[in-house]
């Protein structure tokens, strides 16, 4: 069964036209990323299928049932927001607990969701405290736990992640994915980090400008993008792009190579002076100009290569990609 | 902490600023004080002495007590200046709501409407509002000066409280709309309470023109009933002779409840005032 279809979606804010024409199905279960750089309409989408804006035209439907003029809180769905947004008057059990007495659930029922959200989240300690005297992280985990609560049909998350520092992240990136394989519930995911949406994703939507670009499994983008802009934003560090013209003489196209399909040969067709290199321990990443071009290479393991050095490198086997001025992927 | 703000030649020099300030402002309300426990010669012998065995007199409030239903005075003042304040808040807090949360056809226009009130006094449109009183039959009622004081509070509040209100967390409201809360609960369960420092500011700003208004008590409201305490008092206040006891004391009653309501509303209107330096 499908979990959400969007059909034809629109959206206007007054003449500016945000979403256009967005078709997009989440299987039951499944755990979608939502991509694109700031201000693309991620998070206008999100709030579109919570149902806090009214669609201009197209049709949204949560669990085989259009829902275009469901309030949000018949929907079904949960919703995590970037600034936490819990109850400041209410403490962490009653933020957990509100939805379900607004629902007339049963106390049993309730305690019971309690006891489970906070035993997942590890917020035994904190039930009786307000939400002023809770860390960032915690926050987080009780908005979480507030969504849990619920039993929705459907989880949306607005970058919940952005405004907890780089440690934390993972973790609470961890405890996501660990939540999604546990609850087994379909995920809406919005985030601008593609490193975050490559390793929780089973699918990626990339959107910019109000469009669709590419939707898909992460292996999928990575290794094979529609164009130059799902091309470039997807890895760090993002692919090289420079005029094919460099490798052969009248070339018109664009090449595009990732930074780890570059390797260090003398009989290399680009002749590189390096510019920085980033010693990572691991990897290597040596930044250089063929000409007027900077290139990223990632080369594996420790170099010993300092700036000023004039190397050549070579592009591995069928690594590299061709686009036209458009940007769109040219093939063969 | 800041160097300047300890060193103690800042602090004595600062503490003593404001202690004069506070002295220059309490004085008119101390000289007042004063002089109601005088007796009327004391009065004009010696204004700024302390009440002695001499001439300590409570004629003054004796005369109030005696001439004119005080009792009565003072609570139409009450009732009036606490369900104008109430009608202010709730309604001026209802409109800024709509306005900064919604988005309809006109709402900037009828913002701007709104806030046309600020700058036209109130006071232009007497005698229209005295026309429609009359026709209305509210004439010598307390309802027509609650009326006209709300009127007269709604533009700032709203104002203000629109734009406090858009500074509340759409995602907040959000999370309510998601979580099952109606649009009133969230109103006045969510953003209310944000707002709180706000609503101090307009109550202050607004009580103490209501409670000390001579002007549409003596114009909509003077029958003897409906009598404001600022009213009440000029019958001490005469062309040739002025009953300067029955007048101060007379004050000196009118400030104490302005005193109490302010002190209520203070600690908010300070952290209303303070909240965007200290955040
Ligand atoms: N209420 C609104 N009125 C008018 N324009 C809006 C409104 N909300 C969003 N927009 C516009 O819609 C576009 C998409 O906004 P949205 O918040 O969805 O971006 P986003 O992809 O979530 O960006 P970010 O990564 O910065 O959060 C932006 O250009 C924004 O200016
Ligand atoms: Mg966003």
């Amino acid at each position: 069964m499908t979990a959400l279809t969007l059909t034809n979606v629109n959206k206007s804010f007054g003449n500016v036209h945000v979403l256009k024409d967005i078709n997009l199905e989440v299987e039951d279960g499944e755990f979608v990323v939502f991509v694109g750089p700031s201000g693309c309409g991620k998070s206008t989408l999100l709030r579109v299928i919570a149902g806090l804006e009214d669609v201009s035209s197209g049709e949204v439907s949560i669990g085989g049932e259009i829902v275009n003029t469901t309030p949000p809180s018949r929907r079904g769905i949960a919703m995590v927001f970037q600034s936490y947004a819990l109850y400041p008057h209410l403490n962490v059990r009653n933020n957990m607990t509100l939805a379900l007495k607004q629902e007339k659930q049963s106390k049993q029922v309730i305690e019971q969701r309690v006891a489970e959200a906070t035993r997942m989240l590890n917020l035994e300690d904190y039930l009786d405290r307000y939400p002023s005297e809770l860390s960032g992280g915690q926050r987080q985990r009780v908005a979480i736990g507030r969504a849990i609560v619920r039993h929705p049909k459907l989880f949306l998350f607005d970058e919940p992640l952005s405004n907890l520092d780089a440690a934390l992240r993972m973790n609470t990136r961890l405890e996501i994915a660990n939540l999604h394989q546990q609850l087994k519930t379909s995920m809406i995911y919005v985030t601008h980090d593609q490193s975050e949406a490559m390793t929780l994703a089973d699918k990626i939507v990339v959107l910019r400008a109000g469009r669709v670009e590419q939707v898909g499994s992460p292996m999928e983008l990575y290794n094979n993008p529609v164009n130059q802009f799902v091309a470039g934003f997807l890895g760090s560090p993002a692919m090289n792009f420079m005029p094919a013209s460099l490798i052969s003489e009248g070339d018109t196209r664009t090449l595009g190579v990732r930074p780890e399909d570059l390797f260090q040969s003398d009989q290399g067709q680009l002749k590189a002076s390096v510019q920085h290199v980033e010693q990572l321990g691991g990897d290597t990443n040596v930044i250089a100009k063929v000409k007027d071009h900077q290139i990223t290479a990632r080369l594996f393991g420790q170099h010993d290569i300092k700036p000023g050095a004039e190397l050549s490198f070579g592009i591995a086997e069928g690594k590299s990609f061709y686009f036209d001025k458009d940007g769109a992927r040219l093939r063969g | 902490m800041n160097k300047a703000r300890t060193n103690p030649l800042n602090t004595a020099a600062m503490h003593g600023a404001l202690i004069l300030y506070t002295l220059i402002a309490l004085f008119p309300v101390f000289v007042i004080l004063i002089n109601s426990f005088k007796s009327r010669k004391a009065i004009f012998r010696e204004p700024l002495a302390l009440p002695d065995a001499d001439s300590f007199s409570m004629i003054g409030y004796q005369t109030v007590m005696k001439q004119g239903d005080f009792f009565l005075y003072f609570q139409n003042s009450m009732i009036v200046t606490v369900v104008s304040l109430t009608f202010i808040l709730l309604f001026g807090a209802m409109a800024a709501f709509a306005l900064s949360e919604y988005r309809f056809k006109g709402n900037m226009l009828m913002g701007l409407y709104l806030a046309l009130g600020i700058m036209i006094p109130i006071r232009i449109g007497t005698v229209a509002i005295l026309e429609m009183m009359v026709a209305t039959g509210l004439v010598n009622s307390l309802m027509a000066l609650i009326l006209v004081y709300t009127a007269q509070g709604l533009p700032l509040a709203v104002f203000i409280l629109s734009e406090f209100m858009r500074q509340v967390s759409d995602d907040l409201k959000n999370a309510g709309r998601i979580d099952g809360l109606s649009e009133y609960t969230i109103f006045f369960r969510l953003v209310l309470p944000l707002v709180r420092p706000a609503m101090a500011t307009v109550a202050v700003f607004n009580m103490i023109p209501i409670w000390n208004d001579l002007w549409f008590p003596l114009i909509l409201a003077p029958a003897e009933e409906t009598k404001t305490l600022t009213l009440g008092s000029q019958v001490f206040i005469g062309q040739f002779v002025t009953d300067w006891n029955a007048v101060l004391s007379a004050l000196s009653m009118a400030i104490l409840p302005v005193l109490i309501l302010y002190v209520i509303f203070s600690r908010q209107l300070i952290r209303g005032i303070t909240s965007g330096a200290v955040k």
